[in-house]
């Protein structure tokens, strides 16, 4: 890097990303194939973990031992599994990408959802040599639940098919089909290898049929923020800033983050529940003040009218007011290793507001291999359903697919305090 | 198309900043963990972002362990006194009148009495049930699995096999009583990160961080800061020479390594740390070993 480029660099955004697959599909040579060419990981790391002792330089993915990189726990190492869902960073000159590498094996359900439910994108990996397994359509079904904007295919070990380009226009047609019936909208399909390095972060010789972009390029190109931009604004309050000094003796100052849309200096605002209303008199920012924020920034709004506003109430545009729900359908992750029960109490904890939750009907069950709806009383650890809960008081949410910041909520359990599933708003 | 764009550094601020005040919203006593490292001025920077124009709603608390660089002692007075930050330090006494040192006891003992074990009674003392701590998850791998909020049990140890799921932004506050939390806002961030942030936003860092000629002792490949009260620390026959030099982490002098440098300002810092290979924790004695990271949070260990 120069100097000239230093500020370059502050500019580049955020992309999060998120790869589900076996170790079998190649998932780990992959993370490595990307971590090493784009200088994600360090000399020493990467060192550490190489499998020929006495060489002093790493090149490829196939000499270092990625699953000791990846598995940072000692139980982990000492068991070969991987328990735990690993947070990976790497960077190009135009993004910085933070990739959850959720494991594959066992309560998938589970770490896929913990880790794909801030992404931006998800990297689905597919042995060109196995095709379309019914686990990539399960796993492909729950990132379609959770909402992920992009999905990638991502067709490895393509020299293990000789670069063939009909196997791979096979699977990405079944997939197409696939996900069509799913409604998700945005697929991309790329053939790679991610050993050999085609199609990863360099095009290779081997695949001139393919005309799309490598797997670095879609990375770098696609959209972050769009989704949240042209939504309604939403702005759950955290706290309430009453400094209460001597310079600021009556400021009161609203704080949280804006989970979708913008707001503007002198927009009419509603308070949900109450309905109150009022207009925006500052946006106030530690640098000086704003004109206008927009999500996902956390800021700090005054009004122009004294109004009675506390942690769990929700600004928006007046106009634009969301209805309080006393009963709420959600898609259902169960997290828990008890399972969920019909006429049990929980607690909700949706945007920065907590209720108490009875769970009123178990709707279905979803056959995560068929994705046949089925009878069912209760959820057990890993299994998706829908559910109806009867709250103690009144939600103020979106839909999960108009908003992922107010259409989703944990379930915690009130006797163990422990998160116990992942709620979507019908 | 997006019309607004969030930079990748303004989109981890408001994550951190998010973090930062549910744990003020749903904790009953919250403190912030207070290293004077580089990490922790951008912890604190963060925090006065999220609380302005109030003053920050915790006390900043100092786990020292008397090992501390001389100059660090200088900027955490300064800086704090600068800011209106309510300061409270605190040291394991008994282990210090026993003469306590990392070269006769070894590290992990040594680390085990004056930093975790004043870390766990500062925490009860001040009965606090939330710490805020500048851990990042690039930084080592048992980091890299460990959650924003990070369960403790009573005796302040962590459980890496019993970690809460976190979902979106949504984090779970929930505890028994005499249980409490480490949370770490800034997790997400890489050391990368934190250079260019601080250099955006003109964060102020221990002069250590920049580099000039100092008295080094070299040892294999590290660089061991040479100071005169230390000199109990070092091996026999080691002698200082000045070497052009600066700190990439900061930890207790004798355990801590520099690195050959010549970046002056935090531009050439920002460039430096582009163009590095090696990661930053190479310089940390306490890292080495098999899984040392991981046994110490075990421990309690922030």
């Amino acid at each position: 890097m120069s100097k000239a480029n230093l500020d370059l660099v502050k500019e580049i955004e955020l992309l999060r990303l998120v790869t589900v697959g076996s170790v079998d599909d190649g998932k780990s040579t992959l993370i490595g194939r990307l971590l090493i060419d784009t200088k994600g990981a360090f000399e020493d790391q990467l060192m550490a973990v190489r499998k020929k002792k006495g060489t002093t330089t790493i090149s490829s993915a196939a000499e270092i031992d990625l699953a000791m990189l990846t598995d940072g726990l000692s139980a982990e190492r000492e068991q070969g599994i991987t328990i735990d869902v690993a947070y990976r960073y790497f960077a190009t000159p135009k993004r910085k990408f933070i990739m959850a590498d959720c494991p594959g094996h066992e309560q998938y359900t589970r770490n896929m959802v913990t880790g794909s439910s801030t992404a931006n994108a998800a990297i689905i990996l597919i042995d060109a040599r196995q095709g379309v397994l019914a686990q990539t359509k399960r796993h492909t079904h729950i990132l379609g639940l959770l909402g992920i904007p992009h999905l990638i295919v991502a067709v490895n070990k393509m020299d293990l098919v000789d670069y063939d380009q009909a196997t791979f226009e096979a699977i990405r047609d079944e997939m197409d089909e696939y996900c069509a019936k799913q409604g998700i909208k945005d697929l991309i399909c790329t053939p790679m290898s991610a050993l050999a390095g085609d199609m990863v972060t360099i095009r290779g010789e081997n695949m001139d049929w393919y005309k799309g972009n490598t797997l670095l390029e879609t990375l770098e190109s696609m959209s972050v923020l769009d989704d949240l931009d042209n939504q309604s604004f939403r702005m759950p309050v955290q706290l309430v800033n009453r400094p209460q000094t001597a310079d600021l003796p009556d400021y009161r100052g609203f704080m949280g983050t804006i989970a979708s849309g913008t707001v503007k200096v002198g927009d009419a605002i509603t308070v949900v529940p109450s309905g109150k209303t009022s207009t925006v008199k500052e946006i106030v920012a530690f640098d000086g003040n704003l004109d206008e924020a927009f999500a996902p920034q956390s800021i700090t709004l005054t009004l122009n009218d004294n109004i009675d506003i506390s942690r769990g109430d929700m600004l928006v545009h007046a106009g634009e007011e969301t209805t309080g729900e006393k009963s709420l359908k959600a898609n259902v992750c169960w997290i828990g290793d008890e399972p969920l029960e019909k006429r049990k109490k929980y607690i909700i904890k949706h945007t920065t507001r907590q209720v108490k939750a009875l769970v009123d009907e178990v709707n279905f069950k979803r056959d995560i291999h068929t994705l046949e709806e089925q009878d069912a009383d209760s959820l057990a650890m890993n299994e998706i359903g829908q559910i109806t809960f009867k709250l103690q008081q009144p939600l103020n949410c979106d839909s999960y697919a108009d908003n992922r910041g107010t259409g989703s909520f944990i379930i915690i359990d009130s006797f163990t305090n422990n998160t116990v599933g992942a709620g979507m708003i019908v | 198309m997006s019309k607004h764009k969030l930079t990748q550094l303004k989109a981890l601020e408001a994550e951190s900043i998010h973090i930062i005040r549910e744990v003020v919203a749903e904790f009953r006593n919250p403190v912030m963990l207070y290293s004077v490292g580089k990490d922790s001025s951008v912890l604190v920077h963060l925090a006065r972002k999220a609380f302005y124009p109030a003053p920050l709603p915790f006390s900043l608390l100092h786990v020292d362990t008397g090992f501390k660089f001389q100059e660090m002692y200088e900027f955490r007075d300064n800086f704090c006194e600068e800011i209106g930050a309510d300061l409270i330090v605190r040291k394991n006494e008994d282990a210090i009148a026993k003469g306590m040192n990392p070269k006769e006891f070894g590290v992990a003992r040594c680390c085990g009495a004056l930093k975790t074990g004043a870390l766990l009674a500062a925490l009860e003392e001040g009965g606090y049930d939330a710490a805020f701590g500048g851990a990042r998850r690039d930084e080592e791998k048992s980091r890299a699995k460990e959650r924003v909020f990070s369960m403790r049990d009573e005796f302040g140890q962590w459980d890496p096999k019993n970690q809460r799921p976190e979902l979106w932004n949504i984090y779970n506050a929930r505890i028994h009583d005499g249980e409490s939390v480490r949370v770490f806002p800034i997790s997400n961030w890489t050391e990368m990160d934190i250079w260019s942030y601080i250099r955006e936003e003109e964060i102020p860092i221990v002069p250590l961080y920049f580099a000039k000629e100092r008295p080094m002792i070299e040892r294999g490949e590290m660089l061991i800061p040479y100071y005169e009260e230390n000199k109990d620390q070092y091996l026999e026959g080691e002698e200082p020479v000045m070497v052009m030099s600066r700190f990439r982490t900061l930890g207790c002098s004798p355990c801590t390594g520099a690195v050959r440098s010549d970046a002056t300002n935090m531009d050439e810092i920002v460039i430096e740390a582009a163009a590095s290979r090696r990661s930053e924790r190479e310089t940390r004695i306490i890292d080495h070993g098999s899984n040392s990271m991981e046994d110490k949070k075990k421990e309690g260990y922030f």
